[in-house]
């Protein structure tokens, strides 16, 4: 019976595709995509690419300390996320704990892979109640305070484009792929 | 009646009585767009979650957009970036699936010491089922001529935490679509307005609301919400990534805590099973903390990722009862309990809780939430 109703819609389309005259054809199964999109340029691309790999692709130009950091950070970080990194309405950020405890925090300096993601995460997201208000100098700058504070970078190390990429947080191998492997991290430039 | 009704409305609400059936709000106090709110599942029937119940897990608040000044952009490992109008996309052949989403973080107060003392939506209702609406995403990646070489997907939000995830390309072209509908009307400001993406079966998360921006990648970013969050630590130490398919679990959601049996006799036992990895094969129930198990009816149809709801009839005696629901989906995974979750992941890892649910009527027919 399906098969019996199949071979009529095929033979009606058939005929209504065969017909001279209407205005337009049918266009056929499946409907084929109407392609409207817009050539995007280069530079709305580059504007619009907000993210930071772990090799350190999409990181832009500028540089900073931890020591200038801390002021940026006790201004616009500290209230959630506590003077010394210890967490409040926000998340704890500072911590070298052991992951295997009997109530582990999980923080920056014992938990995330890569050092890279604070730089992009701090550039899009936060402050929570200004967010993507701070300069890429000032991104740098907490960005390295946060690691200072976990003491993965000393107070005086500048953090940029090239040095941010090169942190080796503890935990990077820390991650089982569970749907998806998880990718070997990428080779740190300039190092064999 | 013998007075003529109220007149014609242009857009209809829930009857006045019914003002408590309501999302429950757990927001941040300092940031009161970062939170959840949960659809109060006890209180419906059906599969089918109204827009306005469905579940909310914002990380800044909502924003608003203007529809016609919204873009989707598809850049990266392509040939040709390309941007999209909302009027463009809704011109493309579209397809409509009824699917859950759940939250990651669905249910995790399962992990505590203590059974949360809460309604069963307030605890297991980060997950609602809709029917989304939307352009297959292989079109529009076919359109862009993404590459061969390129495994991932970068997906980002235009909300205030520009959220950001990744997503194998594979799952992309098979099966995900940027949805601008849900049940019938456009999605609403709360559930991505005006364009989301639906990831069939997985992590709520990856489902990215107020879809802007599409990056075919060679590899993950490694986003904040794909390392710190969304990421389950492990006895061992090491923690679980890529955790995206949603495994099976099942709720009775009435009777359910915070309810009460009106004296003994015959009650329908409903409840609700979902599955990420495709169709609901039988949902069990014990009414006797699971010495004794009886199948349930599934009410069709019974259709993948989405809600399958089941029903199976009780005469209650008026004694003590544990009761308890048990899912196994069309690849024979079977719904663990408590026990065995806990033995093999920890209490740490918040994310991915679902063990069975027990909940335990009294003598007076209160009912209340215990672990075995």
């Amino acid at each position: 019976m399906a098969k019996y109703r199949t071979c009529i819609r095929e033979l009606a389309f058939a005929l209504l595709t065969a017909l001279p005259g209407g205005p337009g054809a049918w266009a056929g199964e499946p409907v084929p995509a109407p392609h409207l999109g817009q050539p995007a340029s280069a530079e709305l691309v580059a504007r619009w690419s907000l993210s930071v790999y772990p090799d350190g692709r999409g990181l832009p130009p500028g540089r900073a300390t931890a020591a200038q950091g801390r002021p940026i950070y006790l201004e616009r970080c500290a209230k959630c996320h506590g003077a010394d990194g210890e967490g409040g309405s926000g998340g704890t950020l500072v911590g070298r704990g052991s992951l295997t405890d009997s109530d582990p925090d999980q923080t920056v300096g014992n938990y995330w892979p890569y050092a890279t993601t604070l730089f992009d995460f701090i550039r899009r997201a936060m402050p929570m109640d200004a967010p993507a208000t701070l300069s890429d100098d000032e991104i740098y700058a907490v960005s390295a305070y946060v690691l200072y504070m976990n003491r993965i970078v000393g107070i005086d190390d500048p953090l940029d484009a090239d040095s941010l990429p090169r942190i080796r947080m503890p935990n990077r191998d820390g991650f089982i792929g569970v749907d998806a492997a998880v990718p070997a991290p990428p080779p740190v430039p300039g190092h064999p | 009646m013998k007075t003529p009704g109220q007149p014609f409305s242009n857009y209809g609400q829930p009857s006045p009585q019914q003002r408590g059936v309501v999302r429950w709000i757990s927001a941040n106090r300092a940031v009161p767009g970062n939170g959840v709110s949960w659809t109060p599942l006890h209180d419906l029937e059906g599969t089918i979650t109204p827009a306005g119940l469905h579940f909310e897990r914002h990380h800044n608040g909502v924003p608003q957009i203007p529809i016609d000044r919204h873009r989707l952009l598809i850049h990266g490992q392509v040939q040709r970036a390309l941007t999209f109008s909302m009027s463009d996309l809704v011109r493309y052949p579209l397809r409509s699936q009824i699917l859950f989403i759940e939250c990651g973080g669905n249910s995790n107060a399962g992990w505590h010491r203590l059974p949360q003392q809460t309604r069963a939506g307030f605890m297991h209702g980060l997950a609602s089922c809709s029917e989304w609406a939307g352009v297959p995403l292989s079109l529009l990646l076919d359109e862009a001529g993404a590459d061969a070489s390129a495994a991932w997907l970068i997906a980002e939000g235009a909300d205030a935490a520009a959220i950001q995830v990744s997503l194998p390309l594979a799952k992309a072209r098979e099966d995900c679509f940027v949805a601008l509908y849900q049940n019938g009307e456009r999605i609403r400001p709360e559930n991505g307005y005006p364009l989301r993406l639906i990831v069939p079966g997985w992590e709520g998360v990856l489902n990215i609301k107020w879809l802007r921006r599409l990056e075919v990648a060679r590899e993950p970013v490694m986003a904040r919400n794909e390392t710190a969050r969304y990421t389950e630590l492990q006895p061992s130490g090491k923690a679980r990534m890529f955790t995206f398919v949603m495994d099976a679990k099942s709720l009775i959601t009435s009777p359910s805590a915070g309810q009460k049996l009106d004296g003994k006799g015959v009650y329908e036992i409903r409840g609700l099973a979902w599955t990420g990895r495709g169709r609901i094969r039988s949902v069990d129930v014990s009414t006797d903390g699971g010495a004794h198990w009886a199948q349930a009816q599934l009410q069709e149809p019974v259709l993948p990722m989405a809600f399958t709801r089941f029903r199976i009839g009780w005469d209650w005696s008026g004694a003590p009862a544990v009761l308890k629901s048990r899912a196994t989906d069309e690849t024979g995974y079977v719904q663990p309990e408590r026990s065995v979750l806990i033995a093999q992941r920890g209490r740490h890892g918040y994310f991915h809780y679902n063990a069975i649910v027990c909940w335990q009527v009294d003598e007076d027919g209160e009912i209340s939430h215990v672990y075995s």
